[in-house]
């Protein structure tokens, strides 16, 4: 019964959704509040009618009801609540619903909060949301519907991948799609922006915060499906250049140079068409990450369950939303007002820099990615694109713009002393410069790439710092009036600068860790060691646990430093019945920022040895927490960020000043 | 949340070259025989290096690998092979050749064409001086901006 309800809510969430765009448009066409009125209610109640059928889909997880097709192919009745939630949006199906969900959620959040929005601007926001919710629960309810029933509902369901049961990847997906399908009302708004004919400072601004969700959840999806992958995979290796990680990688960076030059729509009225070419751009590589993940043109270690059929219709969607989006910006676009006037050296030069080199690293990544379908349908050959062509490409893009970084916020709008800047900024290099040399000349072994990675990191951080320093006079000797410059701050400028700290952070992490890993593997019968470095690993003992829907054995091992025992790993060898797989579950021993991270390996019977021996790993990853703290300090900064009084909607008046 | 075949090969994946059954005696043959494997693509896997790849036929590319190394190839040699007996799709590392120049000029080629749009946006800009905000709009700003602002 719930879950023809379900079904029967999504289908009346696809009609409201059709509903909104209708009520909406027409609202634009006869300038009528009632009818705006009328699309707001309809983009909430699309909102709500999609909740429910995914509360209902959520409830036959957790009921383990296999009548349901997608139950039955996801599910198992021994798996643990968390993951029989987590099910619902583990499969192709339940995903789209997620998305559909997340899409009509984003759309009743503009339609309510947006009430500083111009009638027109907003009535077309609200129309082009549902018509991308209209498309898309279009493709769930007749391509992708979850709610399929089984005339013959199996006893026991099929289960969800055991390396997919995990807390962070639980989370992962919910926060991916909000931030994937937050850029959506950026989306929306361009379309809006562009049929009205205005992009200007106000609009730029009423842009900003949903490009700061979008951005913000974003970054935190991605991180932890990177810190998901560093400790399941059991490898401890956190990005792949894997396609689908590409793919989430494409919508970041694009979201991240739209923050970038909306600053310069907002304040100098400059760059408005690039800022809406932006806007478009990342949500079309959102729907591009979909298709990408969905349709099985890639291989890639994690994608859906391959159906060319569903590939053709996402292809379709993505090419029939993204195209007209595009058309709509060649028609508007040479009509909108050039904007303010700069020099090569200004604020606003270093943000066109910042955006120069971020257009051009998604290039490379999307060409990366694509670039072994291009050449095979011209030329017949196929080739590999993998890991080492982006280091070699992305890496110098990146620093170029590393560098630029800490100049940014310290160049003034439209006409900029260069020399000041670098004489403000002196410390920093002298401090980041020096960091590195250190590095460089006492650790061992040496590594020139890590040390100037680590220079890279101070210069972030040090820069970022001097910066704030500047703005507070921290160096004057006033102590009150630093702290009440600081918190005067705008919440804004506090977020940038936690942004660019968490950069720097991440920077420092993938460059140690990547530079300085050390690797050891040995196989190690009861009382053996292993040596690691500094560290001496014994296998103590191994015992067979029950888990709820597993059978493991767990090692026991004693991490020795110098005589001093630092910690005592236990890492897990895990069976999984249901799906006839082995995982692995890493143990890791945080020391600092370091990780002393121990996995277990097959037992095998060593020849002619008459007790059995376990294959041990076991890595010492310096600083690599820094590399998932890095990206945490960034979203945290962009939530910081739109707390902003400024940037908070609905707050159409001026505001009283705070004491 | 992803599912299908292609999983088991990331479930077998790990790390699979450190296995010590398989290493060379000489460390720094062993060094280079790892570096080489990070380049190396597993043919029948979805898309992983021969160093990650427990699968049986990674293994036996190592075993290729290793092989050719103790016979004294260089590097350059052992990828030479690799690409005569798999063709170009064994490298994770596409060629510097003509077929993939837009592959490796892309990147740079981006930023050019940007640094020239720049360069002429500047010089559009100056020609046609529009200072600041119009009137109207700096003052449905100002009505906008709060005064927290600096």
């Amino acid at each position: 019964m719930i879950d023809e309800i379900g079904g029967f809510a999504l289908i009346l969430g696809l009609v409201l959704s059709l509903t909104q765009v209708v009520l909406s448009g027409a609202a634009r066409v006869r300038r009528s509040a009632v009818l705006a009125g009328a699309g707001e209610g309809a983009a909430l109640a699309a909102f709500l009618g999609v909740a429910i059928a995914f509360a209902a889909l959520m409830h036959a997880f957790v009921v383990s009801d296999f009548s349901v097709a997608n139950v039955a192919a996801n599910s198992h009745t021994e798996k643990p609540l968390l993951y029989r939630v987590a099910g619902t949006w583990g499969s192709h199906e339940g995903s789209m619903l997620l998305w559909c969900l997340a899409l009509t959620g984003f759309g009743a959040a503009v339609a309510m909060l947006g009430r500083g929005l111009p009638a027109g601007l907003k009535a077309v926001t609200v129309a082009t949301q549902g018509l991308l919710g209209t498309v898309f629960l279009a493709y769930t309810v007749f391509a992708s519907n979850p709610f399929v029933r089984l005339l013959d509902p199996p006893v026991e369901g099929r289960s969800l991948n055991p390396l997919l049961q995990d807390p962070a990847l639980a989370v992962h997906p919910p926060f991916l799609y909000s931030g994937y399908v937050g850029l959506s009302v950026v989306f929306s708004l361009a379309a809006a922006a562009l049929v009205e004919g205005r992009v200007d400072a106000a609009w730029a601004r009423w842009v900003r915060p949903w490009a700061l969700a979008g951005w913000s959840l974003l970054t935190i999806g991605i991180t932890l499906g990177a810190f998901w992958a560093y400790y399941e995979l059991g490898w401890g290796g956190w990005w792949f250049w894997d396609p689908v990680e590409n793919a989430s990688f494409m919508p970041w960076l694009i979201a991240t140079a739209l923050l970038h030059s909306a600053v310069v729509t907002e304040k100098r009225g400059a760059l408005s068409g690039w800022t809406v070419f932006l806007a478009m751009a990342a949500f079309t590589f959102s729907m591009l990450g979909a298709f990408l993940v969905r349709s099985g043109v890639l291989t890639s270690v994690h994608a859906f369950a391959v159906d060319p059929t569903r590939g053709v219709l996402l292809l379709i969607i993505l090419g029939v939303t993204a195209g007209s989006g595009f058309l709509l910006f060649a028609w508007r676009a040479p009509s909108l007002a050039p904007g303010g006037l700069f020099a090569p050296v200004s604020r606003e030069s270093a943000l066109v820099l910042n955006n120069i080199l971020l257009a051009a690293a998604t290039a490379t990544v999307l060409l990366g990615t694509l670039y072994p379908l291009i050449r095979e349908a011209l030329t017949g050959e196929s080739i590999s694109v993998g890991p080492p062509y982006f280091n070699l490409t992305f890496t110098p893009l990146m620093t170029a713009l590393i560098l630029l970084v800490p100049a940014g916020p310290l160049l003034s709008w439209k006409r900029a002393d260069a020399q000041g800047v670098a004489q403000r900024l002196g410390l920093a290099a002298l401090i980041a410069v020096g960091a590195g040399l250190a590095a460089y000349a006492m650790v061992s072994p040496r590594k020139a790439f890590a040390c100037a990675g680590i220079a890279l990191g101070v210069w972030l951080i040090g820069g970022t710092l001097s910066e704030l320093a500047e703005r507070s006079r921290a160096f004057a000797g006033d102590w009150a009036e630093t702290r009440r410059r600081l918190t005067g701050l705008p919440r804004g400028a506090w977020g940038m600068t936690l942004a660019h700290i968490g950069l720097g952070v991440f920077v420092l992490g993938a460059c140690v860790e990547t530079g300085w890993k050390v690797e050891a593997a040995e196989t190690l019968s009861l009382g053996g060691h292993l040596k690691l470095g500094a560290y001496e690993l014994t296998l103590e003992k191994v015992q067979g646990v029950d888990g709820p829907n597993y059978d493991a054995e767990r090692a026991t091992l004693h991490a020795v430093r110098n005589g001093r025992e630092i910690c005592t790993p236990r890492p897990e060898r895990r069976f999984y019945p249901a799906g006839g797989q082995t995982t692995s579950e890493v143990a890791i021993c945080t020391r600092g920022a370091n990780h002393l991270y121990v996995v277990l390996g097959e037992r095998r019977e060593a020849a002619g040895a008459k007790a059995p021996v376990w294959l041990v790993r076991a890595y010492w990853n310096p600083w690599a927490l820094f590399i998932f703290i890095g990206p945490v300090i960034m979203a945290l900064g962009g939530f910081i960020s739109l707390s902003d009084r400024r940037l908070r909607l609905g707050v159409g008046k001026r505001a009283a000043r705070p004491a | 949340m992803r599912r299908g075949l292609a999983i088991l090969a990331a479930v077998l994946c790990m790390a699979a070259a450190a296995d010590p059954a398989e290493r060379l005696a000489d460390p720094s043959q062993e060094a280079r025989a790892r570096a080489i494997f990070q380049e190396v693509r597993c043919l029948v896997c979805q898309n992983e290096s021969i160093d990650d790849s427990q699968a049986e036929l990674a293994a036996d590319l190592r075993r290729l690998v290793r092989d050719e190394i103790k016979a004294g190839r260089t590097d350059q040699q052992v990828r030479a092979y690799l690409v005569s007996r798999y063709g170009e799709f064994v490298l994770l590392k596409p060629a510097f050749s003509l077929g993939n120049a837009a592959l490796w000029g892309a990147p740079f080629a981006v930023v050019g064409l940007g640094l020239l749009l720049w360069r002429g946006n500047l010089r559009r800009r100056r020609a046609v001086d529009s200072e600041d905000l119009s009137p109207e709009e700096a003052k449905r700003l100002a009505g906008l901006a709060d005064d927290a602002e600096r």
